[in-house]
């Protein structure tokens, strides 16, 4: 167990290496001129800027150094500037980031919930309509673009019916709470504000039903599989011969023990979270690293792309190493060479 | 035993067992067939103006009008003819380049595999959509360059996966025998070894048509695929994303993607039960 997560561990100092230099690599082949990554056309014309840029990333020197001054610059957390806000990119991306993370988590927080129960049911009625119609939900959630069932869903709650706000955090009108964990709902209450708190969850609803959408397929259908495994062990069988209700074997008995398995969809829905985030946030102008990254790739803007494309895969990198240590923490039997 | 599977796959459409696989199937062959003959159907010109801008479904245009009056009917049918090819390009190309160095590296192994399956991992800690927009936005939009960036980030699934069937066929004995009756190393690895790997990566290709389909549009609708008036869905959907109030300009397209998608996650799922002794 250890064995193995030590050697995760060690591992991923060399991935992150080659996630930078995958990403130094992407810069300097952008229209096959490393400056056009790092400038925009009117600032090429100004002979002045030009030198500073080349001296600054090293980019009058063979590629071996320059590679070097990458790293080091990437070590100090300079991920260049962006082309569009003219800020450094990692500051962008750090004041945007809690937008993101309360999105995903709420996300993911109905994801799992509507995913365990669809699971849950349709293990105890397989085969039977409550399995299909579990099936047929998860389907539609993972075929469907999100960033068109996030166009429809507005147009249909907020625009027809006027259920739910439109698209952003807050209504215009109102002002973001004072940023203590920059998650607004939470900053909200902190500063006892109950009109921002609830309008700021009601502008969670449909961006986070729709992202948590895409990843209820896998959820539902990870924990199905599981629990039927399960429910052919001895100590269900048993459970029920005492006499058990069934809400209480399936809860109680079967799914406690379904649920460790299913621990891996949390780095493995990552990636899908990820991907949804991007476009969900686009639709609904979500102000999070998925619009920014959106807004960057559409304006051309090379250090905001990589640099989000870095942190995006150090993300990534993190929540699939902390999944395999929960797994390995969740179920002792685990002994992987 | 390919011949076992094919038996099967072909009996259980036919005792309508597999609906799910049929249902599919019938919905891409409508696509592909749509794809094919669109020129011949009357319909309006996907790119000219043939109506008032923005008009909602009528009968002289089921789908409403965009922007510009376009019929947007018209403009998800041609749409087949940019998301489908593009799907099957990038999935083969996947599958052939992932494919040939997922079996250099299972079957020689030594240095050269080793550096494979490490540009393997690289490549997979990126997610996705961001390796593809990264991609894509240095080469510059584009459908072509869209579809390059799909296969960088595409192929390394198929090479882990073949590398991991040629590694366990690789240890059969029929390989050996063959091995023992003199045969070279790149006939034991195509007659022998490869025949044997194809199961799951039919799976994985099939499933995968619909992931191609969708991130194709996906970054179309970035503005990193498809450019304008290109009727592509991704793009057309980024259209009605900026006039939010006029619904239809959307719907066409959407729903469009979702068939095409539904259709491969059918078959690909049904296929996976068929062909996959695990899942039974």
């Amino acid at each position: 167990m250890t064995h193995y997560l030590l050697r995760r561990l060690l591992a991923m100092p060399f991935l992150l290496l080659g996630v930078v230099t995958m990403a130094f690599l992407l810069g300097n082949f952008v229209k096959g001129d490393p400056l056009a990554s790092l400038l925009t056309d009117r600032q090429m014309d100004n002979p002045m800027v030009v030198a500073a840029v080349k001296a600054r990333w090293g980019l009058d020197k063979p590629i071996p150094q320059r590679y070097a001054i990458y790293i080091r610059n990437l070590a100090q957390g300079d991920l260049g500037v962006s082309f569009r806000t003219k800020r450094p990119v990692l500051r962008d991306l750090l004041d945007r980031l809690p937008a993101t993370l309360e999105l995903v988590l709420c996300a993911m927080t109905f994801g799992s919930l509507v995913g365990t129960a669809l699971g849950v049911a349709a293990a105890h009625w397989r085969n039977r309509l409550a399995d299909h119609g579990a099936r047929l939900v998860a389907l539609i959630g993972s075929s469907v673009p999100v960033f068109w069932s996030g166009l429809i869903a507005l147009y249909v709650f907020s625009v027809q019916f006027s259920w739910l706000p439109g698209p952003g955090r807050l209504d215009p009108a109102l002002r973001p709470p004072e940023t203590v964990t920059g998650f607004y709902t939470i900053d909200a209450l902190i500063a006892g504000d109950w009109v921002i708190f609830q309008n700021a969850l009601a502008h969670l609803v449909l961006p986070s039903v729709m992202l948590g959408w895409a990843v209820l397929g896998i959820i539902s259908r990870m924990v199905r599989a599981t629990m039927l495994d399960v429910m052919q062990e001895d100590y269900i069988i048993t459970a029920k011969a005492k006499g058990a209700g069934t809400l209480r074997v399936l809860l109680r008995h079967a799914l406690r023990n379904a649920m460790v398995p299913a621990l891996t969809i949390i780095g493995f829905s990552f990636a899908y979270l990820i991907t949804g985030a991007i476009l969900t946030e686009t639709v609904f102008s979500w102000p999070g690293v998925g619009s920014y990254a959106v807004d960057a790739a559409r304006s051309l803007d090379h250090p905001a792309i990589i640099g989000v494309t870095i942190v995006g895969a150090l993300a990534f990198l993190l929540a699939n190493l902390l999944t395999d240590i929960a797994y390995v923490f969740a179920n002792p039997r685990i002994r992987l060479e | 035993m390919i011949n076992a599977h094919r038996l099967r796959l072909s009996t259980a459409i036919f005792k309508g067992a597999a609906l799910p696989v049929t249902l599919g199937l019938a919905v891409i062959a409508l696509w592909v067939f749509t794809m094919l003959t669109i020129p011949l159907w009357p319909l309006d010109a996907p790119l000219d103006m043939v109506g008032r801008r923005l008009q909602p479904p009528s009968a002289a245009h089921w789908f409403g009008t965009d922007a510009l009056g376009r019929d947007v009917l018209s403009r998800t049918l041609h749409g087949a003819q940019f998301s489908i090819p593009i799907a099957i390009v990038v999935v083969f190309a996947a599958v052939i380049i992932g494919g040939a160095l997922g079996a250099i590296s299972g079957f020689f192994g030594g240095l050269i595999g080793a550096a494979i399956m490490r540009l393997v991992d690289v490549t997979l800690a990126f997610p996705p959509i961001l390796l593809a927009m990264a991609v894509a936005a240095s080469l510059g939009p584009g459908l072509e360059n869209a579809a390059i960036a799909m296969v960088v980030v595409w192929w390394p699934l198929y090479a882990r996966l073949v590398r991991a069937q040629v590694l366990e066929v690789r240890e059969r004995e029929h390989v050996e025998a063959a091995v023992a009756a003199g045969a070279g190393p790149m006939r034991v690895l195509c007659l022998h070894i490869l025949p044997l790997c194809w199961t799951p990566v039919l799976v994985n290709a099939t499933m995968d048509f619909g992931q191609v389909v969708l991130l194709a549009a996906s970054l179309s609708f970035i503005g990193l695929g498809a450019t304008p008036p290109t009727p592509e869905w991704g793009a057309m959907i980024a259209d009605g994303a900026k006039h939010f109030y006029h619904w239809w300009i959307a719907f066409g397209p959407g729903m469009a993607i979702f068939a095409v998608v539904v259709g491969f996650n059918f078959v690909g799922d049904g296929l996976r039960d068929l062909l996959d002794p695990r899942t039974e």
